[in-house]
């Protein structure tokens, strides 16, 4: 790789053009770090209102301005979480499926399908699940779970459609490409060599993938999971709009709830003082867990996959 | 300092621009490992000089050397004196960009720019490396070019077309007409045949006669007979036992082949290692 | 890690001869994954069938040429909001492909190995930061200091989510020009700069361009960085300092809306939007193709 060092650069035109360059690098780097700023400036007047206690409360009250967190992150975690029930055994079922299992042909149509989910945008999703999944969710799905499974509290209350059990599986259903597409390029970094150690054993197919193929690549599949979580736990307007907005902590997955980002969303329009700057607050949190849960996934799956160069 | 680098000093000191590229005790690292070791020797203009030996002896190091490519590598670096027609292309303050347009080079593997025309390519150097170019201007020196490289009859026909779309020594020949319409002095070609068939490579060889009349032309190549049958000059490089490789005799071709003063160069001409 | 399971394996082995057994239940879990992905297919197939099919039945050149009705009334069409995307998805676009391509130029041609990863994983970050937290800081710093909304604020906040996808691809793209063509630029005796912009970007310049295209298939369906930065606009293009509507805005507002006629008006403006971005998606892949073989 030519790489620069001054000798390479010579003359004014490289010297301009190079640092043109580095500028705006540096304008991407400045852009991400004034986010985190700039959100930790605007919350800081709710920071200073309600301190740690913000994080546990359940209240939010634009009337007498008390405001808490607790709610909204429920919502946002257990949601996730739900998705990644859904999502992961489809998602990496998928994934060894086109890796190991189909031929090429195969792989490469049923990869360019699920990207395509991939590329719709959330909003759109969320229309069809207003008038699709909602009704389907509502009828039969909790309606089967409340009569078979309805002792357990997770399947008790309302069966409205709206809710976590929706959300869910909205939110499973967008981040399923994203898992499937890392899992795939993961799997792919696996060398040929320990599946075939295997083989050579005489092991079969599904023997070889889960003792050889996929403890190789599971860092890699961690951080394509987490990935996935990033995805989830940032997602706006799908959940906004099959979630029901009610702001409270239930067990049941048939209520209505709140995630942060919807929280956001809906009321981030006429707030203002401390309930804006309780909005920013949440936004600051979203922001740092997204961060983190997306530092820990590329750190992982960069051990895995490598950056590609061209080669003479 | 031994004889040879006393002798070359002094022809250099009396003749200055007999020779038009004078080395003195070049020097060639990549980070901390010396590759190539006090190299002096004086290129004779418009002939054509010839570097032999076997490989990773630091050959095509050296020539890089010549025109300020080697240092683009990451790390790598050259330290004593290139005198090209008399100043030293290593002073401080010397535009290594400028050196290039004055002495050119030929790959190993043609390299055409293939999201270029094949006329496009020929004028690339000298379109980008000059501030202005008139359209007309670059026309005549694309046929010019492409005449002194013996590609024109070709091409003429297919001047719009891709440059990767030619035969594999017609790239050659491309390439070697984008390095002369930039007008060199000295044209470097660093085993310029070595991917090419037989037939090709006849054709470049009896080009570089041909251009030899205008141009002076230094080529590496690991093929003793092509060195025999084309050059006037010949050096011959070995590897040390410290892996850094040193010029072990420079003459004349003919004497070099029939006649070769060092051991080591009569063991490799007669094919005794290589 | 082959090691670990060829232990167990060979314990396996030793402790059960039942070779049927386990080609069952090698054909079981094979199945699984299978349906699996046959599920993923499946269900993309009937929602994007579904999302089309419904769309297209409401969608109409009246859609496409009039403006939005007042409330209560029906017809009308999303004939600004469609121009809103348009300006949107261009400013976006203006701010974030020189910035991009830039960023990506100076991961591949000049950052040294240290300065370009740091670079690179900020990019990576960046693009994970959730759209809504990037409208919330253009809202921050735009619109509330000029105490409007504005088409600029949206575009800026687009153009951010825009910039790591164009530099990655780029940066990609031109990693894979080979070294040689550079080294034959540079022994001409032309510059750095000039060889990059002449030769080596017209060489990645397919990647670059499938790069843009995705930037711009993501953009143009961004809907929570809108809702408080362009904030919508019944009167249409009032200017880049004032609210703007767009697409993915309107159909969120409609389809949360209890008039039957907004909610399929949305169903309209959801096929177009996805239509736009099937075909783009369908574009890049075609071009990639063609790259790689």
């Amino acid at each position: 790789m030519l790489k620069s060092n001054s000798r390479n650069v010579s003359g004014l035109g490289d010297f301009v053009f190079s640092r043109l360059t580095l500028i705006c690098s540096l304008v991407l780097i400045a852009i991400l770090v004034n986010i985190l700023v700039i959100l930790i400036i605007q919350a800081l007047p709710a920071i200073k209102e309600f301190g740690a206690a913000f994080l546990g409360s359940t209240t939010w009250n634009p009337v007498n301005d008390q405001y808490g967190a607790l709610p909204a992150i429920y919502g946002t975690l257990l949601s996730s979480f739900l998705a990644l029930i859904v999502a992961v055994p489809i998602s990496i079922g998928a994934a060894i499926f086109l890796t190991e299992i189909a031929p090429v042909w195969l792989s490469n149509i049923a990869s360019f399908v699920i990207e395509m989910l991939a590329a719709i945008p959330s909003v759109i999703i969320g229309l069809w699940a207003l008038f699709v999944l909602i009704p389907a969710v509502r009828d039969p799905i909790e309606k089967w779970l409340g009569n078979t499974l309805g002792a357990l509290p997770f399947f008790q209350g309302n069966q409205l459609g709206f809710g976590f059990l929706a959300a869910g599986i909205v939110l499973a259903l967008m981040i399923i490409p994203i898992i499937t597409a890392m899992s795939r390029d993961v799997l792919r970094a696996v060398p040929q060599a320990q599946r075939e150690a295997m083989l050579a054993l005489g092991a079969t197919r599904w023997e070889t993938i889960r003792k050889a193929v996929l403890p190789y690549g599971r860092s890699g599949l961690v951080g394509a999971v987490l990935l996935g979580l990033g995805r989830a736990m940032g997602e706006t307007m799908a959940v906004a709009m099959v979630i029901g907005n009610a702001y409270r902590i239930t067990p049941s997955l048939f209520s209505t709830g709140t995630t942060v980002p919807s929280k956001i969303a809906n009321e981030f329009g006429e707030a203002s003082g401390i309930q804006l700057s309780s909005l920013l607050e949440l936004a600051l949190i979203l922001f740092v867990i997204t961060l983190l849960v997306n530092i820990i996934a590329r750190l992982l799956v960069w051990r895995m996959t490598a950056v590609k160069t061209g080669k003479d | 300092m031994d004889t040879m680098t006393q002798t070359m000093k002094a022809i250099a000191n009396t003749t200055e621009h007999k020779h038009i590229l004078i080395t003195e005790n070049l020097r060639a690292y990549y980070g901390s490992f010396l590759a190539v070791k006090d190299v002096s020797m004086a290129i004779e203009p418009r002939s054509i000089t010839a570097i032999i030996g076997p490989s990773g002896c630091g050959k095509s190091t050296l020539i890089r050397c010549f025109n300020r490519m080697h240092e683009v590598v990451h790390g790598a670096r050259a330290i004593g004196k290139v005198l090209l027609d008399g100043s030293d292309i290593y002073a401080p303050g010397v535009d290594p960009v400028n050196i290039r347009t004055r002495i050119g080079m030929v790959f190993q593997k043609p390299n055409p720019f293939p999201t270029m025309s094949v006329m496009e390519n020929v004028v690339a150097g000298r379109r980008l490396s000059s501030v202005w170019s008139k359209r007309s201007e670059m026309d005549e020196i694309a046929e010019k070019s492409l005449r002194q490289a013996a590609l024109w009859d070709e091409v003429k026909d297919k001047l719009k077309q891709s440059g990767a779309s030619l035969s594999g020594g017609q790239q050659q020949r491309l390439c070697i007409a984008r390095a002369l319409a930039v007008q060199p002095e000295v044209i470097l070609m660093d085993e310029p045949c070595s991917a090419l068939d037989p037939v090709a490579t006849l054709k470049i060889e009896d080009l570089m006669r041909t251009l030899a009349k205008d141009y002076t032309i230094v080529i590496v190549t690991h093929n003793m007979q092509q060195a025999g049958r084309v050059s006037d000059m010949t050096a011959f490089m070995m590897m040390g036992a410290d892996r850094a490789g040193s010029l072990v005799e420079y003459g004349r071709t003919q004497q070099i082949f029939t006649n070769p003063k060092n051991k080591r160069t009569e063991d490799y001409i007669s094919g005794r290692f290589g | 890690m082959a090691h670990d399971g060829c232990k167990d394996w060979q314990r396996l082995i030793m402790y059960s001869s039942n070779l049927v057994a386990r080609k069952w239940f090698n054909r079981f879990m094979l199945g699984l994954c299978a349906l699996g992905a046959g599920l993923a297919i499946v269900f993309v197939c009937l929602m994007l069938g579904y999302i089309l099919i419904q769309g297209v039945s409401f969608f109409n050149l009246d859609f496409l040429t009039h403006t939005a009705a007042p409330i209560g009334q029906t017809g009308g069409g999303m004939r600004n909001e469609i121009i809103g995307t348009l300006i949107l998805v261009g400013l976006g676009s203006l701010i974030a492909v020189p910035l991009g391509m830039m960023t990506g130029i100076f991961l591949s041609e000049f950052a040294n190995p240290l300065v370009a990863s740091g670079v690179r994983f900020a990019a990576d970050i960046l693009a994970g930061v959730p759209s809504i937290v990037v409208g919330v800081f253009a809202y921050a710093i735009i619109v509330r200091p000029l105490h409007s909304y504005s088409a600029f604020s949206a575009g800026a906040a687009l153009a951010i989510i825009m910039i790591p996808i164009v530099a990655r691809t780029t940066e990609e793209s031109m990693r894979l020009v080979p070294n040689s063509l550079r080294e034959a630029a540079l022994a001409l005796g032309i510059t750095r700069w000039r060889s990059v912009l002449s030769v080596v970007i017209p060489g990645a310049i397919t990647g670059i361009a499938t790069g843009i295209m995705l930037g711009v298939a993501r953009i143009a369906g961004e809907t929570a960085p809108l809702i408080f930065t362009a904030f919508g606009n019944s009167f249409g293009f009032d200017g880049l300092g004032k609210p703007i509507g767009a697409l993915p805005l309107q159909i969120y507002r409609y389809a949360i809306s209890p008039y039957k006629d907004w909610q399929q008006q949305a169903w309209a403006a959801a096929f177009l939007l996805s239509l736009l971005v099937l075909v783009i998606s369908m574009a890049v892949r075609w071009l990639s193709r063609k790259r790689s073989s």
